[in-house]
């Protein structure tokens, strides 16, 4: 028996084969095109920035755990598929800047972070240019809104309502503990934030005649400082009342020692909405000294669904961390992936200006941070997100006030240390 | 604001004590140029991981910084020996802008080695008497702050008397002044300059250890020393021991008044104000021998 084809079966063979093959190509590249398409629609690759080395690190890396919890949450609450696309700032501009461009180049449908505000002035001015849009997780600065950026969207409050909502939250603790303190020495750090804190609290506390106090020494310090002896020897010269603190992290940390070290024991440090004294750090770092310290920021609601989704889920991936030290990190990072993951859904495509018209028209009541529902105005700014009073007491941030959320009531002036 | 003698009285002695540390900081680089004629581009770096050992043997072992320096100093001064008989010593003789580049590459990779094994977060020590002061008269010192101090000028008076006192001491110094001259006389001149960088790193290992005390480390503390260490040798004069002291204690009381009268964020910015004054009117430093 002959097992080889003729010429003309093998040629028939082989046209019927070609033609075959051909279509089962033009199903395949048709079927994959589909799929290619499809995975457009339901993959978002989400370009995260933060600072996770550097001055910062403390904080990005905070942040970091709200933006990894959240394709999973996500992908239960929304079906959309989430690709983190991770950077690292190193707490410097221009490297925030470059990772910017980077992440944009290898696909990034979308940018979120930085937890700076000059980190996303710069982000900003980029997304702007190869437009793409940027959902700021956290930075008050006001001006990053105020440039007519059509890229650009914020849920966080700018440092004009921070101040706002944290001044009159220091009017309510003073009233709930009845004191009335008559001076205050205010030390901010000079970075973008600290600067924006700054002209806030001068442009709006000598408006505010609720307040009992007025501000006797303001002292601007370096945040990356290392030795901070000169300005409390100079800030408990002031003899002021209490201490009014925007602060960052370690140097809330190195302050704080500085402050037992010279005997100095004001009635209270009062952060009108800063972060720093409420991080898990502050804690670690400082033991006892960490407590009473009160700060007036943006908080998340302990009883929202989506809060105990977040958490139940940050225990499942990171069993050693607790959501009440990343709070603020985690839930605005949560927030900002959860924002365009939505706008992803709605706009069902990665097309960058689909994408930016679909959150520009976001529309979410259910969410994790205190405040009403999450919608952008004309500037892209999300506005009436609420503050609380943390103080720190029993070595965990405590909600003091409102009093409707209170888990406690706050302690103000300070009990005395030891040695102060 | 009320500038009241306290509160001035507070902020010199504060910066004074610092200033010592720094001093003791500057003194290894300067022990190392002046002798070797090699500029320790990895100084701060060198200093960093020295505090870095200080806080991991604290939190393994409770060992306090004042006992780790023991340990941390000989470690150095092994690790100096033999970074400048390996390393260094075949560079000797090459054009300066190689010996540059390659201290420039150590820095590097020990910043990063540091960034790999400890992580972007600051570390400190928790003693006992790490917030306590004392009082004297209206000056309240900082405890940790002046045994600091104290520890190092004696390591800074040991190192005079080293060089004063010893053979080896007396030896190194002959190669410093002549080189060729202490070779003409049969000195092992290259051992004697990796013994110099030996010394060199044990005085930055005492400096780490006592820093560790004042400030939180990070890794990239480094070049920021090593900056501040430049400085304070320019000031004091190059080569000299006595001037990096001077210059240490100048450095360390004009960045604190400085931060009293005009403003604590623009601290740093008078050091340099000083160190172009200096380069200016006196450029062999304070204390410098003129070249010319």
């Amino acid at each position: 028996m002959n097992d080889k084809p003729s010429p003309l079966t093998a040629a028939r063979s082989t046209r019927r084969s070609f033609l075959t093959g051909v279509g089962a190509a033009a199903i395949v590249s048709s079927s994959s095109l589909m799929r290619g398409a499809w995975a457009q629609a339901a993959r978002l690759k989400v370009g995260v920035l933060l600072p996770k080395s550097g001055v910062q690190a403390f904080f990005g890396q905070s942040c970091q755990f709200g933006a990894d919890v959240a394709p999973a949450v996500i992908k239960s609450m929304l079906g959309v598929d989430i690709e983190l696309m991770n950077a690292d700032t190193e707490s410097n501009v221009d490297t925030a800047r470059s990772r910017a461009e980077r992440l944009i180049s290898e696909g990034a449908h979308v940018l979120t972070g930085p937890f700076d505000s000059g980190a996303a002035q710069a982000i900003a001015q980029v997304a702007e240019q190869r437009g793409v849009p940027f959902m700021i997780n956290i930075a008050a600065a006001p001006q990053i809104t105020e440039q007519g950026y059509r890229f650009t969207f914020r849920n966080f409050p700018t440092s004009v309502d921070l101040v706002r909502n944290g001044l009159a939250l220091i009017r309510d603790v003073f009233q709930a503990t009845r004191t009335a303190p008559r001076t205050a020495v205010f030390m901010h750090v000079n970075d973008t934030f600290g600067e924006a804190n700054r002209k806030a609290i001068q442009a709006i506390l000598p408006k505010l005649d609720y307040l009992p106090f007025k501000i006797v020494e303001t002292i601007a310090y370096d945040p990356a400082a290392k030795d901070l002896t000169v300005e409390v020897a100079r800030a408990k010269a002031s003899k002021a009342d209490f201490l009014l603190l925007v602060c960052r992290l370690n140097d809330s940390i190195i302050l704080r020692r500085e402050m037992v070290k010279q005997r100095w024991n004001p009635m209270g440090i009062i952060g009108p909405g800063n972060p720093g004294m409420y991080e898990k750090q502050y804690y670690t770092a400082l033991g006892k000294l960490s407590e009473y310290s009160i700060s007036n920021v943006p908080w998340y609601n302990p009883k929202a669904d989506l809060t105990k989704a977040v958490d139940a889920q940050m225990k499942k991936q990171f069993p050693k961390e607790r959501l009440m030290f990343h709070a603020l990190n985690v839930g605005f990072t949560f927030e900002a992936v959860m924002v365009v993951a939505d706008a992803y859904r709605r706009a069902k495509s990665a097309n960058p200006k689909a994408l930016a018209e679909a959150i520009r028209r976001t529309n979410l009541d259910k969410r994790m941070m205190l405040g009403g529902p999450i919608r952008f105005n004309a500037k892209g700014q999300v506005e009436g997100i609420n503050s609380a009073a943390i103080q720190n007491l029993n070595m965990r941030p405590t909600v003091v006030l409102p009093a409707n959320a209170a888990e406690a009531k706050p302690i103000f002036p300070m009990p005395g240390y030891g040695r102060a | 604001m009320n500038v009241g003698f306290d509160l001035v009285a507070n902020v010199v002695v504060a910066g004074m004590l610092t200033g010592l540390v720094y001093g003791l900081m500057a003194l290894g680089l300067s022990v190392i140029f002046g002798v070797v004629r090699v500029v320790n581009f990895a100084h701060g770096e060198m200093m960093t991981i020295a505090m870095f050992a200080a806080t991991a043997l604290f939190s393994a072992w409770g060992v306090d910084p004042f006992l780790a320096v023991f340990p941390i100093a000989i470690a150095f001064f092994i690790v100096g020996y033999a970074l400048q008989a390996t390393l260094i010593n075949p560079f000797i003789t090459r054009p300066e802008h190689t010996q540059f580049m390659l201290l420039v590459a150590v820095a590097i990779i020990l910043v990063n080695v540091l960034l790999m094994l400890f992580g972007p977060n600051a570390r400190n020590v928790q003693v006992d008497y790490q917030l306590e002061s004392i009082e004297i008269g209206p000056v309240l010192i900082d405890v940790a702050r002046l045994y600091a101090a104290g520890t190092a000028l004696a390591c800074a008076a040991a190192l005079f008397a080293f060089f004063r006192f010893s053979l080896t001491g007396k030896a190194i110094r002959a190669c410093a002044d002549n080189h060729l001259g202490a070779r003409v006389v049969g000195l092992n001149v290259k051992r004697l300059y990796a013994f110099t960088f030996g010394l060199g790193a044990a005085c930055v290992a005492v400096a780490g250890c006592m820093m560790v005390l004042l400030v939180d480390v990070t890794p990239v503390l480094g070049p920021y020393y090593t900056l501040l260490a430049f400085v304070i040798v320019i000031v004091g004069g190059l080569g000299s021991m006595t001037g990096a002291l001077l210059g240490g204690v100048l450095i360390g009381m004009s960045e604190a008044v400085a931060g009293l009268f005009v403003t604590p964020s623009a601290k740093s910015m008078v050091s340099f104000a000083l160190l172009i004054v200096v380069l200016l009117f006196r450029p062999q430093g304070l204390l410098g021998r003129s070249t010319r």
